[in-house]
């Protein structure tokens, strides 16, 4: 008895020794993770969340880059957004965001890439490489050059109207008469590498058994395609599609250099119209409003994209 | 019977040949422009077509390697580029030890921010970032750009690193404990080894973005000595873009030799970028 008991109180002691330094333990842990996390949180809070903040104060107001309201700006309520809403050129802009959303990334570049993607499939090693380094390259190029190449290829006497040349059409203003074919080929050439390795990793990951099996059975390349593959990957494209809207959505330089978003406003999206109201017309009230637009749709997207990862595990 | 056979032996291989002519005719629509930037840089003439240059020259290099404005833009950007993937890998990777080794209550809500904050686009807070700029009075300023952009990049560099170091077992650090090593010490020497993938991943993905971004500099800073590359090609592009085809060339390809080296060094693990399975540990 005595022993056994003798026992418990050394078993209960040493639990109290225990429990106190796991307290210490958990107290150090404590100090320490916020020692680590310091810098990420000054940093995140002063650049990254103070902004976003601002971008929902300033825009309602009348702040301005020269002027009296430079100096003393004033609240104006949602005046920004009742002039934003009855501007023809913010229609316009959400119009060419979407037309640029669109055929740009949604189709342009997610079929695109994963017709890639599924064609590359079964061929040899060597030359899926050089497809794959070629689309790739695209990707690379930073977006300014991106602009360039486009810019060179689409011009007069480029090489887009070398080769209509060639086949007896008549040569295009491509830039002038069709901006926005121009940009969206010249987006679809810098992105679709993306969407082509999403599909790439997600097509790996099909079972061989399952396709063989409707091949089987019978099934055409289109119906195993329909039926079969893209149901068993349909969360990559989801989850394809979201990254791609965003990657798309707050897309400037590439639009900027290669047509300033013109001609006229023909290809100004949402974060050039942003530009031109903010610095050009020296309305950074204005300019803000529209901002806060353009990150309520990446937020909306961006929930998407964690409800989606969400789902999948 | 031998007509049937035939044709079966057609059908297949017409289907064997059309994925590589589709596939070979998109490769050369990808290759078309790039080409031409290649082809252009090198040729005496230049033009805005392409075509196989007659001769061989390195003038456009020349020049636009001996021009100290373009030199001095190299330098901001690569100061900006390699000083904000440091700071990034350094500040995520300590963000990410006590997100991927301690019990924290806010640990769940602190990564669904994160991974929020991922997602958003920067180009969004750009006109408010210029405000806060202009009331701390850090406008034109390259060290407050590069931690802008250091904070800009933070949420995806935090995110990875804490599955990279999830990856990593606890027990090889406790071991190390046990023969006395600091955790300081055992992050050093055991962790950061284990973690050398994700730290090539974020600082390759940072600093490819970084050189190429355009748009913050552009809005941040203002005096032509302080702009980075990504600005002043863009400006060469814009004064002497329609006729000194060859030299804007020559420019591109020597602007965008960084990000290639980048990639080059970087595709094995840039895969796991796009792993979105191995992503999603909360």
């Amino acid at each position: 008895m005595m022993a056994i008991e003798l026992v418990h109180e050394k078993s209960s002691q040493r639990n109290l020794s225990n429990a106190g330094s796991l307290e210490k333990k958990g107290k150090r842990e404590h100090v320490r993770s916020i020692l680590f996390l310091l810098p990420s949180w000054i940093l995140l809070l002063l650049f990254f969340f103070a902004p976003i903040l601002l971008t929902i104060l300033f825009s309602f107001t009348n702040m301005s880059l020269t002027g009296s309201a430079a100096r003393d700006m004033d609240f104006v309520g949602f005046k920004n957004f009742v002039t934003m809403f009855s501007d023809p050129s913010f229609r316009i802009s959400v119009l060419n965001t979407m037309v640029f959303l669109i055929f740009s990334a949604i189709l342009g570049q997610q079929v695109l890439g994963f017709t890639l993607a599924s064609l590359m499939r079964e061929r040899s090693r060597s030359f899926r490489r050089i497809i794959g380094t070629v689309v790739m390259a695209g990707w690379v190029t930073p977006e300014v050059v991106v602009a360039f190449v486009w810019f060179a290829f689409f011009s007069d006497q480029g090489t887009a109207n070398v080769v209509l040349e060639s086949v007896g059409l008549k040569p295009v203003a491509w830039l002038y008469q069709f901006p926005m074919v121009s940009v969206v080929i010249a987006n679809i050439w810098h992105g679709t590498a993306f969407s082509m390795l999403v599909y790439q990793a997600a097509l790996d990951d099909v079972p061989k058994e399952v396709e063989e099996a409707a091949k089987i059975d019978g099934a055409t390349g289109w119906q195993r395609l329909w039926h079969v593959t893209l149901p068993i990957i349909r969360g990559s494209i989801s989850t394809n599609m979201v990254l791609i809207t965003l990657q798309t959505l707050g897309l400037f330089t590439l639009i900027y250099a290669l047509t300033g978003g013109g001609p006229g406003t023909e290809t100004e999206t949402l974060p050039i119209f942003m530009y031109n109201q903010a610095f050009i017309n020296y309305q950074l009230g204005y300019g803000t409003a529209i901002s806060l637009v353009l990150l309520v749709i990446g937020m909306i997207a961006s929930l998407t994209y964690i409800r989606l990862l969400k789902l999948k595990t | 019977m031998s007509r049937k056979g035939g044709l079966r032996l057609n059908r297949s291989t017409f289907n064997r040949v059309v994925p590589y002519v589709i596939l070979s005719l998109i490769g050369v629509m990808f290759l078309m422009p790039l080409l031409w930037v290649l082809f252009a840089a090198v040729d005496p003439q230049a033009q805005l077509s392409l075509k196989v240059p007659r001769g061989v020259t390195l003038d456009n290099f020349q020049a636009i390697l001996t021009d100290p404005a373009t030199q001095m833009s190299f330098v901001n950007g690569l100061f900006l580029s390699v000083g904000q993937s440091v700071l990034v890998v350094i500040v995520a990777g300590l963000a990410a030890y006590p997100l991927s080794r301690y019990q924290l209550n806010y640990k769940k809500p602190f990564m669904y921010t994160i991974l929020f904050a991922t997602a958003l686009p920067i180009t969004a807070v750009m006109v408010p970032v210029y405000q806060l700029f202009i009331l701390l009075n850090f406008v034109d300023s390259l060290v407050m750009t590069m931690l802008f952009l250091t904070a800009s990049s933070l949420p995806y560099a935090i995110w990875i690193m804490k599955n990279f170091m999830d990856s990593v077992p606890v027990e090889l650090e406790e071991a190390a404990w046990v023969d006395g090593a600091s955790v300081w010490r055992g992050l050093r020497s055991v962790i950061i080894p284990l973690m050398l993938p994700g730290v090539f991943t974020v600082s390759i993905f940072t600093f490819t973005s970084s050189w190429g971004n355009f748009f913050v500099p552009f809005i941040l800073i203002q005096s032509p000595d302080k702009l980075p590359a990504s600005v002043t090609i863009y400006q060469f592009f814009g004064q002497y873009g329609l006729v000194e085809y060859g030299k804007l060339a020559a420019f591109s390809i020597l602007y965008a030799i960084p990000a290639v080296i980048m990639y080059i060094i970087g595709q094995r693990y840039m895969s796991q970028g796009f792993n979105f399975g191995g992503a999603t540990k909360g």
